[in-house]
Formats: C-alpha cells, structure tokens, sequence
C-alpha cells in the first residue's frame, strides 16, 4: 500500500520537517496565503456557513446512498461507451490499468495530478510493464524529476524554492535559464506539449463525478488535465468510490465550495466535465474510455463514527490552518495524506500500525474543524483515535497512555465527548508556560525542543484570525 | 470490458451501510438551505456585464464590450494585439450572422492563416490548432460572478480550439450572461432528464491557465492559453 511514504520513524521524520527552515518559512506562508483566500472568498458570500452546511447536506445524502449512486453512474458511463472497473483494492485497480495499457501497447502515459493513483502507487506499477509515466502538473513534474513525494495535496512542491527547481530542470533536463518562476513555467510547457502530443495514454483522478449522466469532473487551473484527456486515444480515470455527486446541481454546489475553500478562487481556470468516450466525428476525446472505481479500505469506514471523513472534498483547508502542519511540513506525516485529513485517514485507510502518531500530530485547538466547508468533525475523530489507540490497540508511548487515560474517560459519556473541544484546551494547558508550550507529550516533544509552539487560542480560531491577518486575496492553484 | 465486479462491490457497501442493497427510490431531499439562488439575484442582464467586468480584473482576462456592427472591428483589433497570424475557430452557425465569415476572409486575404474547425479533416484540425497563435470560440452560457465561459464542444467546436494556442478569445453574446454557475448545471441537469445527451466535454472556462507551484508565486500562462480576451457583444 503507498499511503506510506518512507520508513523513517515519526520523530526523524519531524525533526528534519523542523530543520528544513526554507520549508517552514515556505509553509507558513502558503498557509497565510491560502487562510486569507479563503477567508476573502468566504466574506463574500456572505453566508459561508449557510454553504458548508449545504455540503455536508449534500454529502451525507450521497454517502448514505452510495451504493445507488454508484449504480447509476456506472451505468450511464457504459451507455456512453465507456467501461467501468469497481476494485476492491489497490492491486485490483493496478492490476486492470497495467492490462489496459498492455493491450494499447502504450509507450508513452500523461498523467494530470490525482491524488488517488499515489494512493495506489500506479506509477510504479505502470512502470513495471515497461511504459514511461509523466506527471504533467507543474509541481508533481519537479517532484518527479527530482524523486521526491509531495509535502501538499494542493500545491504538491511547496517544500522545494525556485534555486532548487531550476537545478532539477538543468541536471534532469538541460535547462540553462534563470530561476524566475515565469521562465520555468514556460520551459515546462515547451517540454511537456511534446510528450501530450506523443502520449498513447491519459490518466487523471477525478474531483467529482455525476451520477445521473456519467460525466467525470476535473477542477483545475493549469490546462494539463484538460491536454491528457483531449489528446491521448484512451483515457483512463480513477476516482475513490465517495468522490461523487447525485446531479449536476450538486456538482455545482460542491465545485464551488471546493475551489473557494482550496484557495478562495469563485472557480478555478478549468473545470471539466467528461462524458464516456468522443462522439461520431468528433477529433479531440478519447476512443476508449475506462472509469477505475475504487475501495481500498473505504467500505470499512462506512457506518463507523468515522463515515464522516469520507466526506472529504480534499480541499486542503485543514492542512493550511493547522499549526502542527506550519511546524513540521508535510512530509512529517509519513503519509501521502497529510495535515489534520491524513492524521484521520492514514490509519482508517491503512491502519494503526504505520500510522499511530499520528493523531497525536494535532494540538486539538479545533482550527481544521472549523475551516472544513463540509463540517466534518476533523478534531474529535482525532480524539476518538487516540482513545481507540490507548484502550484497544495499546500502541500509544507510555506518555501518551497516561494522559489519553484522562481522555478515555471524559469522552466515555457521549455529551462528555460532544464537549471534547473544550476539553482539549485545558488539557494541553498541562505544557503551556507564558502562553506557549516549550515541551509537550510525546512526539509534540520533537518540535517544541527546537521551536516554541503556541499555545491553543482561548479565542475562536475565527477571531483569532481576525485580529492577526490582513492580507490581500490570492489567485492560486487548487486541483 | 464493460462493466466488471459491480454487484459485489455495491453489496459489500450496502452491508457496510448496515442495510439492504438500495436500486432504485432513492429521491435527492430538500436541502434546508440553498445559498446558491440568492447570489445576484435579480440582477439585470447590464448588472450582470459589470460583474463580468470586474471579475476579468482578477482573472486576468482582458475585457470588451461592443455590439453586432463593431465585433468584427473588434476582433480584428484584438488578434492584431496579440501577433496572431494564425487563427483557428469553432464552425459555430453563429459565424453567419455575427459576421465572423467576412472577418476570417478579410484575415485570409491580409495573409493570415485561418482554419475553421471541420471533422473532415481529422486530425489535421488538431495539427493546426497546435500552431495557431489564437483560437477563437463562442460562449455558450457565461458565468458573471467567476469570469466563466461555458463552451458545449463538439464536433465542430474542438477542444482543442480553447485549449492548445496561446491566446484565446471567446465572443460572449450578452444574453449567455447568467448570474453564476447555478443556472448553467440547473440547464443541463434539466436537459438531461428531458433526455438529451450531454456533451462529451463541457468546458468551464476562467481566463488564462495558471499555476502556483512554484514558491506559491502565480504565474499566468502554464499548458493551456496565456492570454485570455472576452468580448461582450450587446
Ligand atoms: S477534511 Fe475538510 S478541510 Fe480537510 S481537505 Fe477534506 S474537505 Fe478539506
């Protein structure tokens, strides 16, 4: 399974996202950056909360009927000529991509960024049966001419400064220009109109499809996904099996709040929304056209307290408020999901083992709660983990034992644990000296030694960021 | 092909779900809210131009605004400013009557390259459209409040029209204009329950192409168009 990335342990792992200081400079000002969208294009609508309650609506309505959705989109994509695959696991879903790239003996993949196929590991797996695989957004390009995995499920190089970018593409590539972001752009997009232009094969994730006509929705702001799915005769997608809407009166709901909520933009430069195979005479489109509808884990989180999570439009608003990400960067979380969504996916998805630090990778301070635009309840999942990891699977460090004793306790009686935000602050008040913590439990341990940490806010996160955040709006790059 | 390992899956989720496979009854509830109507509502369609307006600001488009007589002007005016020596269109009907035929044999006649979209050509169509300086699209339903322009493609209106040259300019009839992107899913939602196909491709459109990947600094121009112009004709 490759939600994992790498094998070092937990407290390496953030110790390097701590000394990596262009990294901590560069993710704290993508988080202010990304908050202030948001929060501008929140302001305008006026009614934001009116919205997100419109999505969690429209969510759960979904999920609790996904079995009837997904019916439905299957057989509106067949009618129009395409094929639909349902995996139960990452190697199903491997397995039937690597077939159909057999049979179309494709040399050449272009790949739009998906978080999912990283999910999966497809690259690797394509790899094997011998086919080249590009990555064609801009970012997930650097990554992977340089080999290294994404630190953000928005802009994936967050981690990597422009010096270092311009060193890949001369070493990798041959690029002997300046280092000014307009100038690599521009060279990237010289170099990969060519392998579109070449490419046998086009792979894309999907934000949301449409049960009721089949379409494939891409939200996007480069044009990459839009060259992947135009120009190769076949198109392959893959979508987690919760990433769908009833109608295309919901996709527009969801679009909406995904692309204001990713960076504050009223709609990215590209959402497209893709219909089976092309028509009679039509040039640009796919022959053939092969959906990937996949589980790997899913199932099992549905009707469980954690069914919620499920709900994820993977808008990355909780990765940009959360104080414990600012510190450690995102390749702390030793997961290609990371931020407060990782730390509650990561061990739902692929279990506690690899994972059970995770939840503790939170000060709790309800921030990723609050900023999520279809209200799940971010922060008491990570509690209820924790309480699962003490009380079931006896995995958590002895530090982390004793307190979650106390935690097990309160959250025991439901109303008990419908307070668990309250609770959470003076919990942590247990560390706090002036207003900041200069030595927390556990793996919080890593980072307070190097860096004081704030302490969580006894105001709202909301007035909090009132008070300390004046910052201009941002047109930015969701997809 | 076809459809594979369906009904196990779907079992597996209904059992996950704690009850019987659902096929059929399932109705979408009322929502207790629906925020999405209320935004310029009521607007006039001159309302709704000068939130396009404004919107180009932020996306980085440019903006114009002319009527029937003036758009060849215009567009002539417009693909001068942009070097186009190529231009590739849509075969869109409404070629004739806003003028468009003239304009591309005038273009033709000054020595520019024109090609309009035909699927005779196969993929030469697509050939063209890669070297083209500017392409040239109608839209089909605009959205006010993001800068959108909605194109249905098809057969005569590629996708790579919009998508492969640099600079890209759609013609906006002012009565596309609709507040946002609610009016234009409510359209096809209703238009596929009458049922009527939907394109295989429906393109949202918001200006030029862009990225952020790069030291979170925007750069305006990535794989798809650099430069964007609309032009609102009354
Ligand atoms: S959990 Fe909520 S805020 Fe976080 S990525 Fe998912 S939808 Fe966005």
């Amino acid at each position: 399974m490759s939600i994992k990335i790498g094998n070092a342990p937990f407290e390496s792992r953030v110790q390097d996202g701590i000394k990596n200081d262009f990294m901590r400079k560069a993710v704290s000002s993508a988080q202010g950056r990304f908050r202030s969208g948001r929060l501008v294009a929140a302001e305008e609508l006026g009614n934001w909360e009116e919205w997100r309650t419109l999505g969690e609506e429209i969510r759960s309505h979904t999920l609790e009927n996904l079995d009837y959705y997904l019916e439905q989109l299957s057989d509106e994509v067949s009618k129009r000529g395409g094929n639909v695959f349902f995996a139960q696991t990452a190697e199903e879903a491997n397995e039937y991509i690597k077939e159909v790239v057999k049979k179309k003996e494709a040399k050449k993949i272009v790949k739009s960024k998906s978080m999912v196929t990283e999910e999966i590991g497809l690259n690797h797996a394509l790899e094997e049966v011998g086919s080249e695989v590009i990555e064609t957004d801009l970012g997930e390009w650097i990554l992977q001419l340089d080999e290294d995995p994404p630190s953000h499920i928005v802009t994936p190089a967050l981690h990597k400064d422009k010096g270092q970018i311009r060193e890949t593409f001369a070493v990798k590539k041959g690029y002997d220009k300046s280092d000014r972001p307009e100038e690599l752009a521009l060279f990237a997009r010289e170099q990969l109109r060519q392998e579109f232009l070449q490419a046998d094969v086009g792979i894309t994730g999907c934000n949301f499809a449409v049960a009721e006509s089949g379409a494939i929705t891409l939200v996007t702001n480069e044009g990459n996904a839009r060259l992947a799915t135009a120009l190769p005769d076949t198109q392959i997608s893959v979508m987690g099996m919760e990433r769908i809407v009833p109608t295309w009166e919901e996709l527009e709901v969801m679009v909406s709040l995904l692309t204001r909520a990713a960076v504050g933009q009223k709609l990215t430069s590209y959402v497209t929304s893709l219909t089976g195979t092309r028509l009679e005479d039509e040039v640009d489109g796919p022959e053939e056209f092969h959906l990937v509808i996949l589980d790997n884990g899913r199932s099992k989180i549905l009707g469980t307290e954690f069914q919620a999570a499920l709900h994820c439009i993977r808008c990355a608003s909780c990765i940009n408020v959360c104080p414990v990400y600012r510190h450690v960067g995102g390749h702390a979380y030793g997961s290609i999901y990371p931020g407060p969504i990782g730390a509650v996916l990561s061990p739902l998805l692929d279990g506690y083992d690899d994972h059970k630090e995770l939840p503790y990778a939170s000060s709790l301070c309800g921030a990723c709660t609050e900023a999520c635009p279809v209200k799940i309840p971010l922060h008491e999942m990570l509690i209820r983990h924790r309480q699962i990891i003490v009380e079931r699977e006896n995995k958590a460090p002895k530090t982390e034992k004793m307190m979650m004793k106390g935690y097990a306790k309160w959250a025991s009686s439901p109303a008990a644990y419908k307070m668990s935000t309250k609770v959470a602050r003076p919990a942590l008040k247990l560390w706090t000296k002036d207003e900041s913590i200069s030595s927390g439990p556990g793996p919080l341990k890593g980072w307070t030694d190097s860096r004081n940490f704030p302490a969580p806010s006894k105001q709202s996160f909301r007035a909090w960021y009132k008070e300390r955040q004046k910052g201009g709006s941002y047109n930015g790059n969701p997809k | 092909m076809g459809i594979q390992n369906r009904e196990s899956f779907l079992n597996n989720v209904a059992e996950n779900l704690g009850r019987e496979r659902r096929t059929q009854d399932v109705k979408r509830p009322e929502w207790s809210v629906n925020p999405q109507w209320d935004v310029y509502r009521d607007f006039s369609q001159d309302e709704l131009v000068d939130v396009l307006e404004k919107q180009c600001e932020v996306i980085h488009t440019d903006f114009k605004r002319t009527n029937k007589e003036n758009l060849v002007n215009v567009l002539a005016e417009t693909i001068e400013g942009f070097d186009g020596n190529s231009i590739v269109a849509a075969n869109d009907e409404r070629n004739v009557s806003y003028g468009l035929v003239g304009l591309f044999d005038k273009l033709h006649q000054d020595g520019k390259e024109v090609h309009i979209w035909d699927p005779n050509f196969g993929n030469k169509n697509r050939e063209f459209a890669e070297r083209a300086d500017v392409g040239i699209t109608f839209s089909d339903i605009t959205l006010a409040e993001s800068g959108t322009v909605t194109l249905f493609n098809n057969k005569n209106n590629g996708r790579s029209i919009s998508l492969l040259p640099r600079t890209y300019i759609a013609i906006i009839p002012k009565r596309t204009i609709v507040p946002r992107m609610t009016q234009a899913t409510k359209q096809i939602h209703e238009a596929n329950q009458e049922g009527h196909n939907v394109s295989s491709c429906i393109s949202f459109i918001t200006g030029p192409s862009n990225s952020a990947d790069i030291e979170m600094k925007l750069i305006v121009g990535v794989h798809g168009p650099v430069n964007v112009c609309y032009v609102v004709v009354e």
